[in-house]
């Protein structure tokens, strides 16, 4: 019952924050009203038992992933960007096909019988999480590095001033 | 009533479809990637709910969350730098306005 409620009102913030990110004509407010989205969503991870997704979540999303969309703004728009109209013409179009996907979405969600297990997560997943890293997920592990690697290579290039 | 996997799925269908819109009615290419960002983490959620209700055994979906979060960490700051370089050489970051190679 005390879960109930807390998904309740965790899904009002994350989906009342998103809603301010996608309708708000003021760039920069969508940009700040990602950070209760993405905790909200990490309340969700917590409820969820996924404690380390919960840090990493506050530490990438709303941390560094904020920062770095903030940052692109105030280099290009120059402010909040509430001169220049921020949607085109397809909002009808839009509005339709985003809420036919979730009326096809819900109702599948809510027909389907879901297969589910009896068994519990370990009281502490991290320890879990980095077994699964270094054994199963290894090779996984590696070539996320990698990406990593490359993109961080590729947007210094990109970004880069030519002279 | 008990907090089930539906709820989850739910909601992570309402995210997902919030993030849909805005990239498809957005002109600004930064609120794009925003929108991008709420459906990968639409997906995430439905990851570790998964993992939860369906395989608690194994802890594969905590494991493929933390992946789908690091490759949106390079999404972002491949796709922003691609903005900047954008707003540099044509003066806008309005996607229907970069139109160079339309022919």
């Amino acid at each position: 019952m005390g879960q109930l409620a807390a998904f309740i009102v965790l899904s009002i913030v994350t989906l009342a924050a998103a809603v301010v990110v996608v309708g708000s004509g003021n760039i920069v407010r969508s940009a700040l009203s990602l950070i209760p989205t993405f905790l909200g969503i990490t309340g969700i991870y917590i409820l969820l038992q996924a404690e380390f997704v919960a840090g990493i979540q506050v530490l990438i999303y709303a941390g560094a992933i904020t920062v770095l969309i903030l940052f692109v703004i105030m280099l290009t728009e120059h402010g909040s960007g509430v001169r220049f109209r921020q949607v085109n013409e397809q909002v009808p179009l839009g509005m339709i096909v985003a809420g036919a996907l979730a009326a096809f979405l819900i109702a599948t969600f809510v027909t389907t019988a879901w297969p589910t297990s009896s068994g519990a997560l370990p009281q502490y997943t991290a320890s879990g999480v980095g077994t699964t890293f270094m054994t199963n997920m290894v090779l996984v592990f590696e070539a996320t590095s990698l990406v990593l690697l490359v993109a961080l290579i590729g947007a210094i290039v990109i970004a880069r001033r030519e002279r | 009533m008990q907090l089930g996997l539906v709820h989850f799925l739910i909601l992570s269908a309402l995210l997902f479809c919030l993030g849909l819109y805005a990239v498809l009615t957005r002109r600004n290419a930064v609120a794009i990637l925003m929108g991008i960002e709420l459906m990968l983490n639409a997906a995430n959620i439905n990851l570790v709910a998964f993992n939860k209700y369906v395989a608690p055994a194994a802890l594969n979906g905590h494991v493929f969350a933390l992946i789908v979060i690091t490759l949106a960490a390079c999404e972002a700051g491949v796709g922003l730098a691609l903005v900047l370089s954008a707003y540099r050489n044509l003066e806008t970051v309005h996607v229907d306005e970069i139109n160079v190679m339309k022919w």
